[in-house]
């Protein structure tokens, strides 16, 4: 017996869907709903004969009153308010740059993409060499061979932040400024033309074109780049582990920390949680802004 | 040259220059001398001698590292273009329900942070033991990079015009014979793009690598870099020398295919 063509569409339809879902469901949907899970229970990887007895929202108690969590939950969020904020800036200072029409535009569109392309461990350990206290690049060019005024910057609490801010900004600023791009390149030519013969000025267009008109694109780059600074990991783990007096413990990491250090599986699955219900508000914000805007480019 | 382009070029050039100086600094210190990396004030000239590279291969295991990358990099590669490149030909060809549904659920993963999910990950891998090996951190990588892949695919497979495939059928080619005989070779610029970027996002990856490959025998380039330790104080020249070796690879795609990789990501971001 033959199957019908139909049959054999939806069967086809099947065979390519399936592995790629089986991927997904297993190593990204089952973990998450695990993860819940997990929080509602309390496990010491290194009590086994303790069990996996259910507490329920004991551990998200305990998270209300963990001073550390609440001190991660906040410098999270300003780790992403000020990362965020200048990455917002400079990328619109790098897309305006590389939209002109320039002889070497090539060279340099790949020379502003090199920091977004090269390992975040391998960005977190050159601004730990740039930000050393004896013989970093930052502290020569400040005070030259005056040893003695030289600062501890990953030692001292305010600059280990500013630290992993900058080095969080020099590696993102041309991925937003790659997203602000691909809205200066949907801006029709003419509408500076009628401006320009309305006798606006050069920054006059750009206060009354192109940023109204780019409003939708930054707004993707920040909703986007929003939901990684939230999920930071790899530049406080290699450069303060969180430190000093976790004035740079971000929750990723402290999660990373209780879960993997200490063996806290339960309570440690309870901050993902929150990491999880964070990142995902943002993700909903920015997929309404994607959908939205796609739906229109359509229409 | 008037005050307007004299002001771009200077723009231009910080912007360049901001971009690659850190970097090159860190090249630079691999190449010294041991005396030339602590020194105050900083020598430019490196003594141009690669016993940094040579201490980073006996001392700290870099060609460990190096080949452990390019296996995992490189078959999550190939098995997220596999997978990849049927789940996109469906999506952006094939008629059926849910389509929208299956897209939203898979795009989603791309959004979760690592930490929600690393517990049970951990999990799984242990139980099926899996630590420490090649597949326990392919099978998650596959997973974080099958978004990005399908929907590049997809989106480069919509602009083929569909009344090649149309003539194949009609000359009695069957669905799998028309994907990959007329299909992936027609849409090899997207492949190719796609794949790009899946290999870059896996050169990378630092959280998943770090929890799975606990023994040194099995760590990936980031890893190694970040768990570089001496016996009293960080070994600045055989770090720089490891991070020069993992980024130089990635720094040639990207002076090659930077128009591809510009165009994969605003197409990966924007839609996905």
């Amino acid at each position: 017996m033959t199957l019908g063509a139909s049959a054999r569409d939806k069967l086809f339809v099947a065979a390519l869907l399936t592995p790629c879902l089986l991927f997904v469901v297993v190593f990204a949907y089952y973990p998450i709903a695990y993860s819940f899970y997990l929080s509602l229970h309390k496990i010491v990887l290194s009590l086994p004969a303790l069990g996996q007895p259910f507490v329920g929202l004991e551990n998200y108690r305990t998270l209300l009153r963990d001073g550390v969590a609440l001190r991660s939950l906040t410098n999270t969020a300003l780790f992403a308010f000020f990362s965020v904020g200048l990455e917002i800036l400079f990328g619109l200072l790098i897309a305006l740059v590389i939209h002109r029409r320039f002889k070497g535009r090539g060279i340099v569109r790949a020379a502003v993409l090199v920091p977004w392309a090269i390992p975040t461990v391998v960005t977190s350990q050159m601004w730990r060499f740039i930000f050393n206290d004896k013989y970093g690049l930052l502290n020569f060019a400040l005070h030259g061979a005056d040893v003695g005024s030289y600062t501890a910057w990953l030692a001292d609490p305010g600059f280990a932040f500013g630290a992993i801010v900058v080095a969080d900004v020099w590696k993102a600023s041309a991925f937003a400024g790659l997203l602000i791009l691909a809205g200066l390149q949907g801006i029709p030519e003419e509408l500076y033309e009628a401006a320009r013969i309305d006798g606006a000025n050069a920054w006059q267009r750009f206060r009354r074109v192109t940023l109204p008109l780019l409003k939708p694109a930054i707004l993707v780059a920040l909703l986007f780049r929003t939901m990684d600074a939230f999920r930071v990991f790899d530049l406080v783990f290699v450069m303060t582990q969180g430190g000093p007096a976790d004035a740079t413990n971000v929750l990723q990491f402290y999660g990373y920390k209780k879960i993997f250090a200490e063996g806290l599986m339960g309570y440690g699955s309870t901050i993902s949680v929150l990491v999880f219900v964070v990142t995902f508000a943002v993700a909903m914000m920015y997929i309404r802004v994607v959908g939205t805007r796609l739906f229109g480019r359509e229409a | 040259m008037s005050a307007r382009r004299l002001g771009f070029f200077l723009l231009t050039f910080l912007i360049v220059g901001l971009s690659l100086l850190p970097f090159l600094w860190f090249v630079d210190t691999s190449l010294k001398s041991a005396v030339q990396v602590t020194a105050i004030p900083p020598t430019v000239v490196p003594e141009g001698s690669l016993a940094f590279y040579r201490s980073a291969v006996r001392n700290y295991n870099l060609l460990h590292f190096l080949r452990n990358s390019a296996i995992v990099a490189g078959l999550t590669t190939l098995i997220t273009i596999g997978l990849g490149t049927f789940a996109g030909y469906a999506l952006a060809r094939l008629r059926f329900r849910f389509k929208g549904l299956f897209l939203g659920a898979l795009l989603v993963v791309s959004m979760f942070p690592q930490i929600s999910m690393a517990g049970p990950i951990w999990r799984i891998l242990r139980s099926l033991g899996w630590l420490n090996s090649y597949q326990g951190l392919i099978i998650p990588y596959v997973t974080l990079t099958l978004p990005l892949g399908v929907w590049i695919l997809a989106s480069f497979f919509k602009e083929l015009p569909a009344e090649i495939e149309d003539a194949a059928r009609v000359d009695g080619a069957g669905h799998v014979q028309t994907l990959f005989r007329i299909v992936v070779p027609l849409a090899a610029p997207g492949v190719f793009t796609a794949a790009i970027l899946v290999f870059i996002y896996a050169w990378n990856e630092f959280f998943f690598a770090l929890l799975v490959m606990t023994q040194q025998k099995y760590q990936t380039l980031p890893v190694g870099i970040a768990l570089f330790q001496g016996q009293y104080t960080l070994p600045w020249g055989e770090i720089a020398a490891a991070s020069t070796v993992a980024t130089v690879p990635i720094v040639l795609v990207v002076f090659f295919f930077q128009r591809r990789i510009v165009s994969g990501l605003a197409a990966g971001a924007v839609k996905g």
